[in-house]
């Protein structure tokens, strides 16, 4: 009886080895394991068998079964694999074919950037808060520490809409009016568009944008400012930025300084980029005017605080080395399609 | 302001820095160089020679050949010059040297200069050049005792030998500096010159001022009356006679001109010397033209006509202040003076007058009137009362030391009475907790003292010399103890105090979403200008009784064209589309986030409403459902999730009449879409069909949300029903769509448009509409006749509008 077996199952590994395709292993299984499979038969003649040997003979029938089960499995499997691979080979594409892309569109350049100094700074705990671009001459100007007649109303070439009414020059303004409001200590950015009359050309435009900055709290000192700012700078140009702070006069701070960033192309050692110098000229900025204070009704004596002004188009410009403002506001998408 | 470092070393003698030293020094103290220029840049080895023998070139009529003696030995040099004779000592370029310019070209100069070197003219050996003054990158202007054309020839006690260079002082340096608009200090040079010796810590030596004046009265010669004195806070005058016209001495013409000023007389020359020197404009008139000798300060009578010395007509009015005499005007106060009292060549007495003025009027006359000269750009900025007497006796004393002319003695004056020196409490905790340093007070008394900063141990009073009008507060002071403390040395630290939290208003979050959205659907940002021309109201069609031309205009516009503040966002979007159309750029499609401006009333009495549009434009692929879906996603992503509603009779003359809408949601009409009116397209130069939507944000704000809250997903079957109609060509889908939304009842959850046909298969004025709708409960499984009732309501009501079901 073991010989019998022995032979079975060495007759069905032949067979199994000897199919090509799974139609033939299939058909190794109806021959040996089926209902009326050799095996199958092996234990139907059972009743040849004496009883005591019964329980020996079908475990060793089984054992032959699941032997030549797990070998057809196996046998099926590397052939299904083998199928598979052979169809894989058939579907080879060109991965270097165009892409489908689904064209997405660009954010403006001004817009990156106002993101980047935004992010920034709201990191740092500003609040952004907004103004309108249409004015009181008062806001714009007088609370600014900037009175009728003061030269500086000549530096920034204003539009007017009637006497007392005129497009903003700065974004300061809201600084006045926030500050108006007397809720301290304040945090702050306003982004927005300012106006001044300048001839369109490669460095000017009548329309631009700015973000101004306000701090007010007590015991804020220009140190505050020398340390916000150069972190701002390192934040937006890169950790090994380094910033110069130089005594500068805007009328609605004291002190102030306009401050220079290393240039970020050539790391301070001159290039083209900054004409030599290293330095790049980015931000003004100083500590509000005691005036600007009692202006808003905020004492002086109590609070002190810092302010700073940035040009947007003017880091834009820097950042993504644009050579023509004028670029900015023609909205030609294969400009656009860059940033 | 241009000034020569030569100048600066006369007040301190012992400056000693190279010209970057000084550049960088100078700026981080607040007096910023904005640029420097060696004058002798492109100069080298050029020598004072004498002309030995001159002969002819033996084969060329216009050269000649000079024997030329510099000193160390006597060289060949070959020149076509005319005006060189034997025994004349000129600047002789040797071989190897250079020089700034050529002799012909009057262009720039180049900017490495001219390399010259040993040769043979016309086979005769020449080792160097003899240099006319444009050679050496001047001109005649500056060097008036020049050659009109040819060799610069040097006066005869020029030595042989010496550098041509030194002679002609033009080892210097030209520094430009940008002087804020606080510090008329700095107009003058001793101003910078002030700052200067404190930056390097070297002591500063003003010019000391003493005038001899004859034993006369100047009270006698003239009478002086101020009768607008808020507008001439101070007039001094002093009297020259015997005054002999002619040139000024070398050193002052060297000194003019390297600051760029031309030389002209002695007279004038002392003017523009003092003015350079002190920063106080200054003005001569011929006495003898002053009737009745007499100075009026006043007011002009409006409509009053004065010609200026250039010879131009001014038109005056009665907040212009004039200097007249007994009988007339003779000058624009602190703008210019009247030709009807001009200095001439045969002057006999001059009239000097310096004078104060206030700044805000100067500046508004000078405007008005449309003439800004130098002086006015100075007198403007507030000059002090003081430092104007300090320069007319300063011009005296050059007039003695020039001997052009015999003082007066004394000083005729008039004006507001000198204000008391303004004083400041000494706080130096406050500098220090200002600044955030730590400043010891003697250091700062030291560095006030060098500022001329006087300080009253008793009444811990800080006085302010009458130089420093913007010394006002404790803020000042701190920035003058920051400036030379060093903003450098000043702490880094960032701010302590009450944490506060970082915020972006609702309003930006949601241009946010609009942002990602449109670039999500292809859309690229643009940015227009808010002003535009008027006539852009005519190029959208707009009717003329349309509210939206009622815009705000700006008073002193850059030209027609940016001349209105826009009211209508459609002019900029169209415009960047027809760029991209003409540069050939295809599939464009722009969004913008900006702002109109809608007056309340007109003319504008109080600030208009600023509203922030959402402008999508676009030509290429796609269409107007296209754009209704950028909408829609927009909506979507913004909370926005109630049905949309579409009106086609939005009424906008700029887009094409059957295919525009105005868009609804809740009742509100927030903005509309369509296609582009042919019309408006020729206008804006775009020859193909284009498609707009605007959204007006603050409609939309209201609406917009960013709360959500998770309903389930669906556990229970769904059940479909496809309905195919044939529709009225007159009903929209909205219509449709209205029915099946309001009819299908609770279980109704979705329904979608999948087919829509006309043509020959359908009855004329119908359209075939197919619609599968989708049903689900969400606690049960759906039996047949609850969908079934819901699609009887729902056909009930199609079959109201004239709809029939497809058989």
């Amino acid at each position: 009886m073991k010989e019998k077996l022995e032979q079975i199952k060495q007759e069905a590994i032949r067979k199994i080895r000897e199919a090509d395709i799974p139609e033939k292993l299939n058909d190794v299984r109806v021959e040996y394991l089926g209902k009326k499979g050799a095996l199958t038969a092996v234990l139907k003649s059972m009743k040849d068998v004496a009883p005591e040997d019964r329980p020996k003979v079908g475990q060793m029938v089984n054992d032959v079964k699941s032997e030549v089960e797990g070998i057809l499995e196996d046998a099926l499997k590397t052939m299904e694999r083998h199928v598979r691979e052979m169809q894989m080979k058939a579907e080879v594409i060109d991965v270097t074919l165009p892409a489908k892309k689904n064209n997405v569109g660009h954010r403006h350049p001004n817009q990156i950037a106002l993101e980047e100094v935004e992010r920034i700074f709201v990191g740092m705990g500003y609040e952004v808060v907004e103004g309108p671009e249409i004015e009181k001459d008062y806001y714009n100007f007088e609370a600014l520490n900037i009175p009728a007649d003061h030269p500086a109303k000549d530096e920034q070439d204003t539009f007017y809409i009637s006497g007392d009414i005129l497009l903003r020059t700065q974004t300061s303004p809201v600084q006045a009016r926030v500050m108006e409001k007397g809720k301290l200590p304040i945090r702050m950015i306003s982004p927005g568009r300012v106006f001044r009359s300048d001839e369109v050309d490669a460095t000017h435009s009548p329309s631009f944008h700015q973000i101004e900055g306000l701090v007010v709290d007590k015991h804020i000192t220009f140190a505050d400012l020398k340390g916000t700012l150069a972190e701002f700078a390192k934040e937006l140009f890169g950790e090994d930025t380094k910033v110069k702070f130089r005594p500068h006069h805007f009328p609605f701070t004291e002190p102030s300084a306009e401050v220079d960033v290393s240039c970020f192309k050539c790391k301070g050692a001159g290039c083209r980029f900054c004409k030599g110098s290293g330095w790049i000229e980015i931000l003004g900025c100083g500590m509000v005017h005691p005036h600007v204070f009692e202006m808003c009704g905020i004492d002086p004596k109590e609070y002190t605080g810092f302010a700073f002004g940035v040009g947007l188009e003017r880091i834009a410009l820097l950042k993504y080395e644009i050579d023509d403002m004028r670029l900015l506001y023609e909205n030609d998408t294969r400009f656009l399609k860059q940033f | 302001m241009n000034t020569a470092l030569s100048w600066i070393k006369e007040y301190v003698p012992e400056l000693d820095c190279t010209d970057q030293e000084y550049c960088d020094a100078m700026t981080l103290t607040g007096t910023k160089v904005e640029g420097y220029e060696r004058a002798d840049k492109n100069l080298r080895k050029i020598v004072i020679g004498q002309i030995k023998k001159i002969e002819k070139h033996p084969d060329a009529d216009k050269l000649i050949v000079c024997q030329v003696d510099i000193g160390s030995e006597t060289v060949q040099i070959v020149t076509g010059a005319p005006n060189v004779k034997e025994g004349d000592k000129v600047p002789v370029v040797l071989d190897g040297g250079k020089v700034a310019g050529s002799a012909h070209d009057a262009g720039p100069l180049p900017e490495n200069g001219i390399e010259i070197k040993a040769g043979k003219l016309r086979g005769v050996d020449s080792f160097g050049m003899m240099c006319s003054i444009g050679e050496l990158g001047s001109s005649k202007d500056f060097y008036p005792e020049a050659a009109e054309d040819g060799i610069y020839i040097f006066e005869e006690d020029a030595q042989v030998g010496a550098d041509a260079i030194e002679a002609l002082g033009l080892h210097d340096t030209v520094f430009e500096y940008e002087i804020t608009s606080n510090r008329v200090d700095c107009f003058g040079v001793l101003g910078i010159a002030r700052e200067a010796a404190l930056t390097f810590k070297k002591p500063f030596v003003p010019p000391v001022v003493t005038v001899k004046g004859n034993s006369e009265d100047a009270h006698d010669y003239i009478k002086v009356e101020v009768r607008d004195a808020d507008l001439c806070t101070r007039y001094c005058a002093r009297v020259v006679k015997n005054v002999k016209i002619g040139p000024s001495p070398k050193w002052m013409q060297r000194r003019l001109a390297a600051s760029g000023i031309r030389p002209i007389n002695n007279l004038v020359d002392i003017t523009n010397y003092v003015m350079e020197e002190y920063g106080q404009p200054m003005h001569a008139f011929d006495l003898d033209t002053v009737a009745g000798h007499q100075i009026i300060v006043r007011r002009a009578k409006d409509g009053d006509v004065f010609t200026t010395l250039d010879g131009q007509e001014r038109k005056l009015d009665n907040d212009v202040l004039m200097i007249c005499d007994a009988e007339k005007e003779i000058g624009i106060a602190g703008i210019m003076g009247g030709e009807n009292s001009m200095i001439t060549d045969d002057v006999k007495t001059v009239l000097f007058e310096a004078a104060t003025f206030y700044g805000p009027n100067i500046r508004k006359s000078a405007k008005r009137i449309g003439l800004r000269t130098d002086a006015s750009g100075k007198f403007e900025k507030g000059l002090d009362p003081r430092n104007a007497e300090d320069a007319i006796n300063r011009a005296c004393q050059l007039i003695e030391i020039l001997g052009c002319g015999e003082v007066v003695g004394g000083m005729v004056e008039a004006g507001a009475p000198l204000k008391p020196l303004h004083t400041i409490p000494f706080e130096p905790e406050r500098y220090n907790a200002l600044l955030g340093t730590d400043v010891s007070a003697e250091d700062m008394l030291s560095i006030f003292e060098k500022l001329e900063v006087s300080y009253d141990k008793t009444s811990n009073l800080l006085t302010i010399p009458s130089f420093r009008q913007d010394l006002v507060g404790y803020a000042d002071m701190a920035e003058e103890v920051a400036r030379f403390f060093g903003y450098d040395k000043i702490p880094t630290t960032l701010p302590s105090g009450e944490a506060t939290t970082g915020k972006l208003p609702f309003e930006n979050r949601i241009q946010d979403k609009a942002r990602d959205i449109a670039e999500f659907c292809g859309f690229s940002q643009g940015m227009s200008y808010s002003f535009e021309s008027p006539r852009v109201f005519d190029k959208l069609l707009l009717a003329q009784d349309d509210p939206q031309r009622q815009a705000i205009t700006i008073s002193n516009p850059l030209g027609e064209d940016f001349s209105i503040m826009r009211t209508i966002s459609l002019h900029g979007m169209l415009t960047s589309l027809s760029t991209n159309y003409n540069r050939k750029n295809k599939d464009c499609r722009l969004y913008e986030l900006g702002n109109i401006y809608l007056p309340k009333e007109l003319p504008l009495k109080d600030l208009p409403d600023e509203r922030m549009q959402f402008t999508l434009g676009m030509y290429g692929e796609g269409d107007f459902f296209t754009m209704k879906g950028v909408v829609e996603e927009f909506f979507t992503c913004i909370g926005m999730n109630k049905k949309v509603s579409y009106d086609p009779n939005a009424g906008k003359n700029f887009l094409h009449p059957g295919r525009q809408a105005l868009i609804g949601y809740e009742g509100k009409t927030v903005g509309y879409l369509g296609e582009v009116h042919p019309e408006v397209l020729d206008n804006y130069n775009i020859g193909t069909k284009a498609y707009i939507a605007v959204l007006d944000m603050p409609e939309i704000y209201p609406f917009a949300t960013f709360d959500r809250k998770y309903e389930g997903i669906a556990k229970y079957p769904a059940v479909t029903r496809d309905i195919s109609m044939v529709v009225p060509k007159k009903i929209l889908v909205g219509q449709i769509e209205a029915i099946i939304a309001q009819r299908g009842g609770k279980i109704l959850e979705s329904y979608n448009l999948f087919d829509i046909y006309e043509g020959s298969q359908i009855k004329e004025g119908y359209k075939s509409v197919a619609y599968s709708i989708v049903f689900r409960a969400k606690d049960r499984t759906l039996e047949e006749n609850d969908v079934a009732s819901a699609m009887k309501k729902i056909l009930n009501g199609l079959e109201g509008l004239g709809i029939e079901l497809r058989a």
